[in-house]
């Protein structure tokens, strides 16, 4: 059994303009110390996702079918249930750091708030904890920072507070949502290289939702890419940067201007993302592929392996992406 | 060849008051911009990065005098940074500004075509109302908006849309330079490009310069012919792009571009990083010398003492001990 199965897993919520469909039917499970990057661009359904599995959707959100955690089900699940599996099973930091800390509270108070609450400990020995965290996190003089606001650190060292205080309760799964999107690119790889280094010290399972396929190719081994509240292809990372099996995922990757190459003209993906208040019958894609047929307008085949670890969901066969890619 | 824009020893500086301080206490000062010179040919693209805090979109906003600044900004044989407001005006119609933001910067209650019209009846009053709107359909053309979307408003339209209303009221009234400040650093990945493409094929159609500034670079590098890198409000580097991003001399050039995630797991792994040591030092109270010597690998006591001159032939460097570090693992 694995460590986390997600089984058709659906969010839905209930608007003015209707009811918008932001996940529809994601399966995927996780191991114990696996790192799993989902990318995806606004309105992907990527970070309701997360919120889906934490059990933080919004009051007009609703989740369906299945979220299993070493054997709990968490979709539906009893507020008690889900408060002993937060913090201490399943921790998640945010893209902004700043909204995501209290700015009345110390950095003591808050991180110690933590372990008081889901560990039962005394207040000093939480703070002492806190400090032996903040070191982990390389802040340094930890000891002399720990009792500072919020606003007295920059944007790259509070991102290492919020980290910090998901790993107080030593979390099996670390969820991270666009953690270094608000940051400088010195800052951001400062951050990525302090997760890559705590995730294997720590031994955790880390699901990494961003919108930047470099920092995927860097840190996860997984990877799920999401489009119109569905998952359009999933594979390990080397296959997938090589040969993605999927038009949008080929799509977003040519469209990508890089360092490490000279650019002629990209070649952008035409159109716009679909509006999810009124949901696409068949491939949410299918308005904007340059491959697409007529059957993509009605219906999708559902994601299914072709290759072992690898999953797609696209009515063309695979040999027609693969034989051009070559 | 003259320069279209020829920039000398610009700087920015800001008063700040604290909240309660005396009326009588001294305002602080915060140098945004210090002697920053650089020209830029016609046809030209000039890409400018620098992570927060760099002063790049302060001297972007400098250029067009939407902050005071000392220097010189000379333009058409003029300093613009010393000109009357009417003689400045003339000159504001052949330089525009696209900015970040594509829907804070449209006005939510004019439509797209009022919007694209504003320049045009702001500095050529003069043109007949069926003029102008031949005008702003041809701009929206251009963009690639289509001509029954005119009366719609702005929340109507996607962000990548509504960048191209921007670019389009830009271009209405023909300039000959173009400054883009962080245009696409909104955009979702798919729509990025398209925006970058249409910038690119708009410069080699109407042959606009363009001042291009983001934090991303590899955008930079996609469309810049030459880039500045600043940091804390100098410039450190500035080179044309294919000497900057295969051999960076400066050693926070050389730190940036490690930092950049490639999207090839293979390379992005072995990649070797230049780790930058502690934080960005306050802009108020910048370091004496160089101002990256606090952060920098290669710090001497020379950095502490001398502010390094940007010097060089083509490729402008402002280091003490400029050329390649030793890469950590």
């Amino acid at each position: 059994m694995a460590m986390l199965d997600v089984n058709n897993l659906s969010v839905r919520f209930d608007t003015p303009d209707g009811v918008v469909n932001a996940v529809n039917d994601v399966s995927f499970s996780l191991d114990k110390g696996q790192t799993l990057g989902i990318v995806g661009e606004s309105g992907s359904g990527k970070s309701q996702l997360a919120f889906a599995i934490m059990g933080l959707l919004a009051k007009n959100g609703r989740a369906g079918g299945s979220v299993r955690f070493n054997g709990t089900e968490l979709v539906g699940a009893p507020l008690s249930t889900l408060n002993r599996i937060r913090a201490n099973h399943i921790a998640m930091i945010f893209q902004d750091p700043m909204t995501s800390l209290n700015p009345y509270m110390r950095v003591s108070d808050q991180m110690a708030e933590v372990l008081v609450h889901h560990r039962g400990m005394g207040k000093a020995a939480a703070v002492a904890e806190c400090v032996r965290m903040l070191d982990a996190v390389k802040i340094p003089d930890a000891r002399g920072r720990v009792r500072l606001y919020p606003h007295e650190f920059s944007g790259g060292m509070r991102q290492r507070v919020m980290i910090a205080m998901s790993l107080l309760c030593q979390p099996d799964l670390l969820i991270a949502d666009e953690p270094t999107t608000a940051l400088d690119v010195t800052v951001q790889a400062q951050i990525m290289h302090l997760l890559g280094e705590l995730q294997r010290d720590f031994g955790m399972a880390t699901i990494l939702i961003t919108h930047d396929l470099g920092v995927i190719a860097g840190f996860a081994r997984e990877v799920i890419v999401m489009y119109g509240g569905q998952v359009m292809e999933s594979a390990p990372v080397d296959p997938f940067f090589a040969r993605p099996s999927h038009p949008y995922s080929r799509g977003l990757l040519h469209a990508l201007p890089r360092v490490d190459q000279e650019g002629a003209v990209l070649s952008a993906i035409p159109g716009t993302p679909p509006n999810m208040t009124r949901a696409p019958r068949g491939c949410p894609f299918a308005p904007r592929c340059d491959l697409v047929m007529a059957s993509c307008h009605d219906s999708l085949s559902p994601l299914t392996e072709w290759a072992p670890g690898r999953r797609r969901a696209c009515n063309r066969p695979v040999s027609d992406l693969l034989e051009d890619a070559a | 060849m003259t320069p279209l824009l020829d920039v000398r020893d610009l700087s920015v500086v800001f008063r700040l008051r604290r909240e309660g301080d005396m009326p009588w206490t001294p305002p602080r000062q915060l140098q945004a911009v210090r002697g920053v010179s650089f020209a830029l040919q016609p046809g030209e693209t000039l890409g400018i990065v620098g992570e927060s805090g760099s002063g790049k979109s302060t001297l972007a906003r400098a250029l067009i005098r939407m902050v005071p600044a000392s220097g010189q900004v000379n333009w058409a044989g003029e300093d613009l940074l010393t000109l009357s407001r009417a003689r400045m005006q003339r000159h504001r119609s052949a330089i525009q500004m696209v900015f970040q933001d594509p829907l804070a910067s449209l006005n939510p209650r004019m439509t797209v075509g009022q919007i694209i019209a504003e320049p045009l009846r702001t500095h050529y009053p003069e043109i007949a109302a069926p003029e102008v709107k031949a005008r702003v359909q041809l701009a929206m053309d251009r963009v690639g908006l289509l001509p029954n979307q005119i009366n719609r408003y702005p929340h109507e339209f996607s962000g990548g849309q509504c960048q191209r209303i921007g670019i389009a009221r830009a271009l209405i009234v023909e300039p000959k330079l173009l400054i883009c400040d962080e245009p696409v650093s909104a955009l979702d990945v798919s729509i990025q490009a398209q925006v970058i493409n249409l910038l690119a094929e708009l410069r080699r159609d109407l042959g606009l310069s363009m001042i291009f500034i983001a934090h991303d670079l590899s955008v930079v590098k996609h469309i810049s012919d030459r880039v500045m890198v600043m940091y804390l409000g100098r410039v450190m580097e500035a080179a044309p792009k294919r000497d900057l991003f295969s051999r960076p001399d400066h050693p926070y050039t050389q730190a940036l571009l490690s930092a950049v995630p490639i999207p090839d797991p293979a390379k992005e792994r072995a990649k070797r990083m230049i780790p930058l040591q502690g934080d960005l030092p306050s802009p108020m109270a910048p370091p004496s010398g160089c101002v990256f010597r606090t952060r920098c690998p290669r710090a001497a006591a020379r950095c502490a003492a001398e502010v390094p001159a940007l010097s060089g032939e083509g490729r402008l460097v402002a280091c003490h001990f400029p050329g390649p570090l030793e890469q950590a693992a």
